[in-house]
């Protein structure tokens, strides 16, 4: 188990480097950079701005400053963002941070609602509980985040339950921490509310065919056969089996969600990383766009390494392969 | 007695070619025909945008901003228009009672270029100025949601279409070649695409957005997201078909095909690829709604269609502030028409998938 973890940690390290390597070729292409627009200002002089410029290592081939970015990222130092003028590190934490907290409470809604949705639509299948379910997953495949997101704006300011948008509210450095606590989980709720109902019909419809499929396996109609409560049949045996293969799916799960994360962040004013790179593309602050694209991969790839050593956990064939 | 009955049966389904046979199973799947019937529909409309549309997608009425829909009634054997006027204050109108006006088909209006190179201008049906047929309101420039509506659709129904088009011939030759060579051709486009797939999609769009300049002309703009979407795309069909290329090669027809000494190239287009086509063809229906989707997410953050050129994703732009949402709900309407087109891609999807299965009955 131990030289699967750290052949699965090995493997991450040159993704990585790859993703932050192609985002960084893509940057280099970008026509223009954050001090074009300031050579426009009669009022900073060519030298200034050739500075500045030379300070970020601007002036030089992409690849050179590709090395300068890496040398600073292993160093803990995510450099410094030019159109925020602070620190980029702190920013990208901070963001990164609230974008992890709105998919983990999407992702614990999502599942806590779709796996016992799913189970419901097996064990019923073909009564009105299966249809309903199937209704509301082909519902809730085709409507849009965007969609999703504006009704949700709409509810938030009719009745006025919920804050319209943002993380906290205007008076939020005067409240006391457990009031601070309290507004920002009264703002992450419907944005995380938004994102788990995009994420769900997917699990749902994964889950109950995965059901379906145990029930019809030899070893259930076996357990059958021995008499076993039909109960006894679907949640001792039956579940068990059926939940392994959804692991699987964990994967693409959180991929379409981070993407949903990143619409919803953008309509709500929710201060996540899709947020930040959306701001940093309009300042082009090319630095802090391949800072977010990497901090994303890595939660996408270090949310993958977690399935994977779940599934290996659960099933042994996986970690002798 | 038994042995009889049978054999008609038996022959009708040696004489049905594959094809024929999938047609059958698909027809007999209703919601997958409700779901084809409704995208040729739109397909159809999105074609005659132009003529189906009451006015031009830029035309601007300077009296009526926020007009609330308009809905044509049954009087008197005639279609009519109500009129209405506005009362004082924002955008608040009321309608006038007995002024109505006839609704005329076949009238004519602002022109247009059907199919985008004939210059005509009559229109399926409209009224005159001071009646407007406004079917779904009109946004903040007095313009009609309903036509914007029609025209956005050439472009968000199209991309989709071409958006797989694309990134579908890319993924099999890349995935075929993939799996035919396998070595080490194999192991460097794999980890390519392990690379792409690992990139949240939407944070890989923005960058690749970035490498476009910002101010481009709307053809452009098109082409642009079409590139986009594909060199995305193209990765997980890639590694399905690579999967499918690696169990196919090691057939007997490949080896006959090698012995009667076709090429590689050969092998893998004429023998190898035609094999994984119904896979194909369900996946690419059940990925058209990303392409769709992948537009309006670019042109409503204001990277993708620019304005006044309409489209689903940039139309739903206005309904961003929470005050015109609040007063002026029908600027949602694209993403019923969103909604709609999604829904039945994906009705006509899992019926083609149901209907290519042909383990189950």
């Amino acid at each position: 188990m131990w030289r699967f973890i750290f052949k699965r940690l090995l493997h991450m390290i040159p993704l990585l480097i790859g993703v932050s390597l192609l985002t960084f070729l893509l940057m280099s292409l970008a026509p223009g950079n954050f001090y074009t627009a300031l050579q426009q200002n009669p009022q900073i002089s060519p030298d200034t701005i050739a500075k500045l410029k030379a300070q970020f290592h601007l002036d030089r081939p992409w690849y050179v400053q590709y090395f300068y970015w890496l040398k600073n990222i292993l160093h803990g130092d995510f450099g410094y963002s030019m159109a925020y003028k602070i620190p980029a590190t702190s920013l990208i934490f901070a963001r990164l941070w609230n974008t992890f907290l709105l998919s983990f409470f999407a992702m614990i809604f999502a599942w806590g609602v779709a796996i016992p949705l799913g189970i419901w639509a097996a064990v019923k299948k073909d009564t009105w509980v299966d249809r309903a379910c199937s209704l509301i997953s082909f519902v809730g495949l085709s409507i849009s985040d965007i969609l999703l997101s504006l009704l949700a704006l709409w509810f938030a300011a009719s009745t006025g339950w919920f804050p319209v948008g943002g993380a906290q509210s205007p008076i939020h450095d005067l409240m006391s921490p457990l009031q601070q606590f309290w507004d920002y989980a009264h703002h992450l709720i419907l944005p995380a509310l938004v994102l788990a109902a995009s994420d769900l019909a997917g699990i749902m419809r994964q889950m109950r065919s995965n059901l379906l499929d145990t029930l019809r396996a030899e070893y259930v109609t076996a357990a059958r056969a021995r008499g076993l409560g039909e109960g006894w049949v679907i949640y001792k045996h039956a579940l068990r089996n059926a939940i392994n293969p959804l692991l699987t799916i964990f994967g693409y799960s959180l991929a379409a969600l981070l993407s949903g994360a990143f619409i919803v962040e953008n309509i709500m004013a929710w201060p996540g990383l899709g947020r930040l790179t959306m701001e940093a593309f309009f300042a082009k602050d090319s630095y802090l766009v391949v800072d977010c694209v990497v901090m994303a991969t890595a939660l996408l790839v270090i949310g993958n390494f977690i399935a994977d050593i779940l599934l290996a956990w659960s099933d042994p064939r996986i970690r002798l392969k | 007695m038994e042995t009889a009955a049978p054999i008609p049966n038996a022959e009708a389904q040696i004489a049905l070619s594959p094809w024929q046979i999938f047609w059958r199973r698909l027809k007999r799947r209703r919601i997958a025909m409700i779901g084809g019937a409704i995208l040729i529909f739109l397909y159809l409309v999105a074609l005659f945008a132009g003529f189906v549309a009451p006015y031009h997608y830029e035309r601007m009425d300077r009296d009526r901003y926020f007009h609330p829909p308009i809905w044509p009634k049954l009087s008197r054997f005639h279609i009519v228009v109500p009129r209405y006027e506005q009362l004082p204050g924002d955008f608040v109108y009321r309608e006038v009672p007995s002024d109505t006006q006839p609704v005329h088909f076949f009238v004519r209006g602002d022109k247009y270029q059907l199919f985008g190179f004939i210059p005509a201008s009559i229109h399926l049906f409209g009224s005159d100025d001071q009646h407007p047929v406004y079917l779904f309101g009109t946004d903040q420039f007095g313009r009609d949601i309903f036509s914007r509506l029609l025209y956005g659709s050439q472009i968000s129904l199209s991309i989709g279409v071409v958006g797989i088009f694309l990134s579908f011939t890319l993924g099999l030759i890349i995935g075929g070649i993939s799996g035919y060579f396998a070595g080490a051709t194999d192991t460097v486009i794999m980890r390519f695409c392990e690379l792409i797939m690992s990139i949240p999609a939407l944070y890989l769009i923005i960058s690749l957005r970035a490498t476009f300049p910002p101010d481009m002309s709307s053809s452009q703009v098109y082409a642009m997201i079409i590139i986009i979407l594909s060199c995305i795309g193209w990765a997980s069909m890639a590694r399905v078909i690579r999967g499918m290329t690696l169990s196919l090669r090691e057939q007997q027809f490949v080896l006959a095909a090698r012995a009667l000494g076709q090429s590689n190239f050969k092998i893998i287009v004429r023998h190898i690829l035609p094999n994984t086509l119904s896979y194909v063809i369900v996946a690419a229906t059940l990925s058209v709604p990303y392409y769709i989707l992948g537009e309006v997410v670019l042109s409503f953050l204001g990277v993708g269609i620019q304005e006044p050129q309409a489209s689903w994703g940039n139309m739903l732009t206005a309904a961003e502030d929470v005050q015109y949402l609040q007063n002026y709900p029908w600027l949602l309407a694209p993403s019923g028409a969103i909604f709609i087109t999604v829904l039945a891609f994906n009705f006509l999807g899992d019926g083609l998938r149901d209907a290519a299965d042909t383990k189950s009955l």
